[in-house]
């Protein structure tokens, strides 16, 4: 890195589900490092490292997005949404219940990143059809499902939610 | 004919009222054994799903360094130094060299010709292989002293085609009848070369380890991992430790599928000798470029086939010759060639048989366990040859299958009896009824036919049968001699100690309820312990989808004899009396299953205690322009014994088939200078959601008596049968056979329009790839540009 010049750490502050956070770090850390190793939210996984796999995905004001293609300091004043806050007050929420009943995750490393864009699918107000669902998880690989189960996953999670 | 029983797959039904459900499982959680529908919720489901499970790189060790493994950059050579450059302060960093090997240099498996670390001196037979490791407090520190490592090597002539090399893993010959003489009868002969080439098991989770040195002078590896027992063996030899200071533990492994059988227990080498050198915590975790280039791959193979067939319509003659790539060292090569030919001649009833197999070993990095274990190769080339023949004589494939089937009492090449639980006719009448094989290969032959010179694509629908021996192959099982326990604890509890490793498949889920089911108790009150080999007994490996009848058929004995313990000291009944009969604790042995043993050395005998059977239809479309093919519909029948948790049992047959259907049309290492070229997640391809048709799993039970439960296995079934039946589909589209997998469009359209085929998978080009031209080199733009990006949407239509 020596010939690049040092970066600086500097302080970067934005909140992660819904609490404010500051994190002391180069502005060219990876976000998912920043979430992992920084604040311990070990939930968001690493599985490829460039964008292919999906198994860092995370929101983004309500975006989805890979955090390890996303700089730290693209997310100041930003909220970003993990998996650790799809669960609330201690119960699964309606998608991750569906998951659980369906079969929707397995070996449960893809999970995270299924869960957070079905997530930014649900809140899309997308009609739930098989290819619908398939096109909002086309950026996040399976290799246990086949893709069955978590398609019906979130198609049930999309029907018991219009039943609010 | 027996009516199969089917389980039809049901989604939960659907619910008005919100969600309240808390984040442990419901008390009234569907179902407790096969008596109810869908089994219970998955035991370790909610952690996974709230992000609390802890994987590998989500455990944290105050004060670990990071390690990381300098590989060789030759395919062959003579490793005659290490150099470190003088410019960089080595008291910055751990550095461990074959020197450092306390034990022997040599990865425990099944041949002991693998280095733990090359030597000085030593030959590097592969790239990739691992020659040094560093450790370092900081990644950037890490990275700067990888840099500074060179190793002076001196290249010596590498073998990249298996049919060209001469050292030799292992060979085998089955024989039964005499094949040449009823091959001179045969009024038909049809004969096919297959070649299938590596395949990466593509786990989302590299492999990981972190070693942590401990007072006593032992280590204790935490990683994601198949088999605790494997490294634990391999720890004792090359660490030179005795069985007390070599502890393993899985962390949540996020995928398996033959991948993290053997070689993790290379990294779990390499994190403790760091370790212990550094006598601090170190982290092993590779990224996805380092996992595709050093770990294991799905064997390559060259299948060569003669089918002969009477004028009566029988198959009375089968030679099959079988080349496996084992790749630089032995792994586990002898026992996937050994499967990959005792599963040759595929589910057929045939009186002369010969199978011949060899594993070669080749400059490339070795090959491994992936689902399937030498089975898909040599079963692709099976179901190949009967398309092949349906086709040639103008019959259909479902009808010959029908006349070919086994049934019970049929023998097989080995002259196993096939005394019980034989569905192969079941599943593939299920799945031909659901698919509606016969009318829609009707359709899609009238569409072929009338075909017209404007068409752009084509629809073709295909069938497949399988065979797959569940638990280990020949005397495996008895040598294994696993052990499963249950305890009962003083303070009351219900506790399952195995080996078996949860990787998705649901082991943590299934073990519970069969353990519940046979105490009579409920699901929740059974626990289970961690993998963590100073807990749990040697169950032996996770792998060979025989965790579920294999050691879930012990655990079941073992319950059967902690129930009658309890209940004859307590007069009461188990669920009533339990909780103050303790301590207790059964260790249930393996006892060999009922038959003719296996001849290890003859090859014949009973191979497997059992098969499953599969069958599968795939409807296909190709685009006649570009040769893509896209998959439409699949379905997959499987006879797998007793279905014991329908749910985790249909998700076994949709991801085995999705991995399948990559392995048939897009999944293809490429290799130059015996070096991976499409080694990251960019560049070698697995099917996205968009990819995937929607899979339908047909589950068929045909119970094993040799087991308390009944159930045969499923994990691997489903990856015999899907490529040859998109490739069956393919040819039904366009009329066309492929030969090699995968399908891949240069593959197509070479077989449509008699353009040279492309290279045959699996084998390493010699000379480096050529480089894109230089810029100026290119020509002018306009259409003489070789990729045209759209400047204008409109223009492009």
């Amino acid at each position: 890195m020596g010939h690049y010049g040092e970066e600086r750490v500097v302080s970067f502050e934005f909140t992660v589900n819904g609490e404010r956070v500051v994190v002391e770090a180069t502005g060219t850390r990876r976000l998912l490092d920043v979430l992992r190793e920084d604040l311990n939210l070990t939930g968001t996984k690493e599985g490829c490292g460039e964008g292919e796999c999906g198994a860092c995905s995370v929101l983004i004001d309500g975006a989805l997005v890979d955090a390890c293609l996303v700089p730290v300091s693209q997310v100041t004043g930003a909220s970003v949404q993990t998996v650790e806050g799809e669960a609330q007050d201690g119960r699964l929420s309606i998608l991750q219940q569906a998951f659980l009943e369906t079969g929707g995750a397995q070996c449960g490393i893809c999970t995270p990143g299924m869960l957070i864009a079905g997530r930014a699918f649900l809140s899309s107000g997308t009609e739930p059809t098989d290819h619908n669902i398939r096109e909002a998880i086309a950026g996040n690989l399976c290799r246990c499902t086949g893709y069955t189960k978590i398609i019906d996953a979130i198609a049930l999670a999309a029907q018991r939610s219009a039943h609010q | 004919m027996e009516r199969p029983s089917l389980t039809v797959r049901t989604l939960p039904p659907s619910v008005a009222a919100p969600d309240t459900t808390p984040l442990v499982i419901p008390t009234d959680a569907p179902g407790l054994g096969r008596a109810r529908p869908v089994g219970p919720l998955r035991r370790e489901g909610p952690a996974k799903l709230t992000g609390e499970a802890k994987y590998a790189d989500d455990l944290v060790f105050p004060g670990a360094w990071f390690g990381a493994t300098i590989r060789s950059t030759q395919p062959h050579a003579r490793l005659i130094g290490i150099d470190l450059d003088d410019a960089f302060d080595w008291m910055r960093v751990v550095v461990v060299t074959a020197d450092d090997i306390p034990g022997e240099n040599i990865v425990s498996l099944i041949d002991d010709d693998q280095p733990v670390l090359v030597p000085v001196g030593g030959e590097i037979r592969h790239q990739a292989e691992a020659c040094v490791l560093l450790a370092a407090p900081d990644r950037a520190t890490l990275a700067e002293a990888k840099r500074r490592v060179t190793l002076r090597t001196e290249r010596l002539p590498a073998v990249f085609d298996p049919l060209e090399a001469d050292r030799e893993f292992a060979h085998y010959t089955v024989e039964r009848g005499d094949a040449a003489a009823a091959m001179e009868t045969a009024e038909l002969v049809i004969e096919g070369t297959y070649r299938v080439g590596h395949q990466e098991q593509l786990y989302i989770e590299n492999n990981a380890m972190i070693a942590v040195p401990r007072e006593d002078g032992g280590v204790t590896v935490h990683g994601s991992l198949q088999c605790p027992y494997y490294i634990h063996k391999a720890m004792k030899r090359a660490l030179n430790m005795g069985d007390e200071l070599a502890v393993v533990v899985q962390a949540e492994t996020g995928g398996g599928f033959g991948g993290k059988e053997e070689y993790p227990s290379i990294i779990a080498l390499h994190a403790s000798l760091l370790a212990l050198k550094l006598q601090k915590p170190v982290r092993m975790i590779y990224d996805r470029h380092e996992d595709i280039s050093a770990t294991t791959k799905r064997h390559p193979a060259v299948v060569v086939y003669r089918s002969g067939i009477s004028a009566t319509g029988e198959l009375v003659a089968q030679e099959i010759e079988v080349i496996m790539d084992g790749g630089a060292y032995c792994t586990l090569t002898p026992v996937v060639l050994s499967r990959g030919v005792l599963h040759a001649g595929g589910p057929y009833r045939c009186e002369n048989v010969r199978i011949t197999g060899r594993a070669m070993a080749t400059n490339t990095p070795p090959n491994g366990a992936f689902r399937g274990f030498g089975a898909p190769q040599t079963e692709f080339a099976a179901e190949m040859q009967i398309n092949r023949i349906a086709d040639a004589l103008d019959a259909s494939p479902l009808d010959l299958r029908r006349r070919w089937v086994y049934r019970e009492g049929d023998v097989t090449p080995t002259g196993q009896v096939l005394r019980e639980s034989v569905g192969g006719i079941e599943v593939l009448e299920a799945a031909a009824a659901e698919s509606a094989f016969d009318r829609t290969h009707a359709q899609t032959r009238a569409m072929r036919e009338g075909r017209t010179e404007g068409a752009r694509t084509a629809t073709g629908i295909g069938l497949a049968l399988a065979w797959h021996g569940a638990g280990f192959t020949g005397s495996g099982e008895v040598r294994l001699a696993s052990v499963a326990s249950l305890e009962l604890t003083d303070d009351g509890r219900i506790r399952i100690l195995t080996a078996s490793t949860e990787m998705g498949q649901g082991t943590k889920t299934i073990f519970p309820q069969l353990v519940a089911d046979a105490l009579g108790v409920d699901y929740d009150e059974v626990a289970i312990a961690p993998q963590d080999t100073s807990i749990v007994p040697d169950s032996g490996p996770t792998v060979a989808s025989r965790t579920a009848m294999v050691v879930g058929g012990l655990l079941i004995k073992a319950a059967e004899k902690l129930r009658a313990r309890v209940e004859s000291h307590t007069g009461r009944t188990f669920a009533e009396s339990y909780r103050d009969a303790g301590p207790m604790r059964i260790d249930e042995q393996f006892a060999p299953y009922p038959g003719e043993p296996f001849d290890d050395k003859r090859y014949t005998g009973d191979a497997y205690p059992a098969f499953g059977w599969a069958a599968a239809v795939a409807k296909v479309d190709v685009d006649l322009d570009t040769g893509e093919v896209a998959v439409r519909d699949c379905v997959s029948a499987n006879d797998i014994g007793r279905v014991i948790h329908p749910i985790m049992a249909e998700g076994q047959v949709e991801g085995g088939t999705l991995q399948a259907i990559g392995y048939a049309t897009i999944e293809e290492m490429k290799l130059v200078d015996g070096r991976y070229l499409n080694d990251r997640m960019a560049t070698y391809l697995i099917p996205t959601s968009l990819d995937a048709p929607r899979l339908k799993s047909i589950l068929v039970e045909k119970p094993y008596s040799g087991v308390p439960h009944g159930a045969k296995g499923i994990g691997e079934l489903p990856m015999d049968v899907g490529a040859p039946a998109v490739v069956a589909a393919i040819h039904d589209a366009i009329g066309v056979w492929i030969h090699d997998l995968p399908a891949t469009p240069e593959r197509i359209l070479a077989a449509m329009t008699g353009a040279p085929m492309p290279p045959p998978p699996g084998v390493s080009l010699e000379e480096p790839a050529p480089r894109t031209p230089p810029i100026e080199d290119l020509p002018a733009g306009g259409d003489k540009m070789p990729f045209r990006a759209p400047t204008d949407p409109g223009a492009e239509r």
